[in-house]
């Protein structure tokens, strides 16, 4: 648990000193806060800027954040030290993936200004599941690429499939049919509806099993290519 | 405190190591020197679990190396040179970091920053620090949390002169207050000024060890002194009786500058051992 915590330290310090990762946490709450203020078109409903951004923040920023970590990490040969030092894979990841979580929900809650009140917490609530799949995921990235070339060329089309994939289902059906199965495109779903009925235990299912998937992927990845090794 | 019993290591089909044996006392600095693809930083890795082998016993802190825990490893200093540091932390920044996996007190990184020399750096990023710079904070990463054991390698490449000569002070120091310091090196006078021991390795074999002094003086074949006269002659003489009286009578006409037996150096017992030069720039 210590070395947890010093993990996460470490990353909170390097927050404002990490432009790279820092742009993809702050980029769509501002963004979102600009453009809802800013962009009043009639008949567009409600908070559909808020919306469309949450699920594409929630297809980049945990994605790109925790696998520019980890690669980094590993080519700059870091991670080796802290493994010496006897911190264990195991809770280097927890560590990272709890810090790019909270973050991240600093965003959320950023964007969470223009719901209702409540709204607010189921917001959050979905936003926070849909964060943590995307770190499972970005945990994968991080634990294959062994440099942050490799990490980005991994990440770019993930995060353009999770993130754009949702919203051009908004315009193509077909697109719709095959998003269906993405955890984003599901939450993208949710969150317009905002309500909890039959339908979204549909939902629901898809999510858990994107979770489940990518969970197995993470645990497969993690003891095949030994972290710091 | 370390011991190899015949270590056998291959990458692949190539044999790196074969049939490595040696001790290392505690409290001694012993240097394991050799040139380029030797099997140096392999023999590290191994000692520092950081490798599997395929035969033989590796002992670290007395224990088998796959048995080591994390309390061992507490005990234990490693800097590899390709071991990174956060470039973007200040060199305190980085040392707290550690200080805060080692539970030591946040106190102590000052004074081991001063230690290396980086007394004036403190707030530096690591970036912005020179190669010499770089190595004194990987050295006060080492020496911060007081390991018994001290595996450094190739802790002066690169270097210049003037920063080689303050970081083997400082390990020098370190020496003196108790820990037991593995170094690899292929710079023989850096083995010479600083070992206790030095083992000389080959392609994965050890061919020779002992005291940098003793190794010199079990391979002067020729036995010779070696004088230089005040009129710039040099003149070697046969180390025995029969040189008794031209020596005296040199020294009668004090025309003596310098008197020394002219032994070997480790490199030279190196060439003579391999055919192989310790440094391909020497
Ligand atoms: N992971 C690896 N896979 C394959 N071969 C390796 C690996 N690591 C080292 N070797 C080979 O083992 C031999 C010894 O390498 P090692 O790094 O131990 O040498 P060294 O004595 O440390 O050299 P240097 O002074 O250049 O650091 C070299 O021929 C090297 O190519
Ligand atoms: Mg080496």
């Amino acid at each position: 648990m210590k070395n947890v915590i010093v993990i996460i330290k470490k990353q909170i310090k390097d927050t404002i000193k990490n432009k790279t990762v820092l742009i993809q946490f702050v980029l769509f709450p501002v963004m979102t806060l600009i453009m809802e203020n800013a962009m009043k078109i009639k008949d567009m409903p409600e908070l559909f800027i808020t919306k469309l951004f949450s699920v594409m923040y929630i297809g980049m920023a945990p994605l790109t954040a925790v696998a520019a970590i980890i690669s980094e990490e590993k080519e700059k040969n870091t991670l080796r030290v802290l493994m010496m030092a006897n911190v264990a894979p195991g809770q280097y990841l927890t560590g990272v993936g709890i810090y790019v979580w909270t973050v991240c929900m600093a965003g959320a809650a950023v964007m969470a200004t223009g719901f209702e009140q409540k709204d607010i917490l189921l917001y959050l609530a979905t936003m926070g599941i849909g964060f943590a799949i995307s770190i499972v995921l970005g945990g994968c990235i991080g634990i294959f690429a062994n440099n942050q070339m490799a990490a980005t060329s991994l990440v770019m089309p993930v995060m353009a499939v999770l993130s754009f994939g949702p919203m051009l289902a908004l315009f193509n059906d077909t697109i719709e049919k095959a998003a269906r199965f993405l955890y984003t495109q599901q939450i993208r779903v949710f969150l317009d509806n905002m309500t909890v009925d039959r339908s979204t235990g549909k939902g629901a299912v898809i999510i858990a099993v994107n979770a489940a998937v990518l969970i197995l992927l993470f645990f497969t990845a993690f003891k095949r290519k030994e972290l710091g090794k | 405190m370390i011991r190899c019993v015949d270590i056998y290591k291959s990458f692949a089909d190539k044999l790196v190591l074969s049939g490595i044996n040696f001790d290392i006392q505690s409290g001694e600095i012993f240097g394991l020197l050799g040139p380029s693809g030797a099997g140096k930083t392999t023999l590290i890795k191994i000692l520092t679990g950081q490798l599997p082998f395929e035969s033989g016993y590796a002992f670290t802190l007395g224990k088998n190396v796959g048995d080591l825990s994390g309390e061992d490893k507490r005990n234990i200093g490693i800097m590899m040179d390709e071991f990174g540091v956060y470039e973007r932390f200040s060199c305190i920044e980085n040392l707290k970091i550690f200080a805060d996996i080692y539970g030591v007190a946040h106190v102590k990184i000052k004074d081991t920053l001063e230690i290396v020399g980086l007394g004036d750096a403190v707030k530096v990023k690591a970036k912005n620090l020179s190669k010499g710079m770089r190595t004194r904070l990987q050295l006060a990463r080492v020496f911060l949390h007081s390991p018994k054991i001290i595996f450094l390698d190739e802790p002066t490449s690169g270097l210049d002169p003037q920063t080689m000569k303050s970081i083997h002070r400082i390990i020098l120091d370190k020496k003196k207050s108790g820990a037991t310091i593995f170094l690899t090196t292929h710079n023989m006078e850096e083995a010479a000024a600083l070992c206790d021991t030095v083992a000389l390795l080959n392609e994965g074999v050890i061919v020779e060890k002992g005291s940098p002094k003793e190794i010199c003086r079990k391979y002067n074949h020729q036995k010779k002194i070696e004088l230089h006269l005040s009129s710039g002659e040099d003149v070697l003489l046969p180390h025995g009786k029969e040189s008794a009286g031209e020596i005296y009578k040199l020294f009668e006409a004090e025309s003596v500058e310098t008197i020394h037996s002219s032994e070997p150096n480790l490199e030279t017992v190196f060439l003579e051992l391999t055919g192989r030069k310790l440094q391909e720039d020497a």
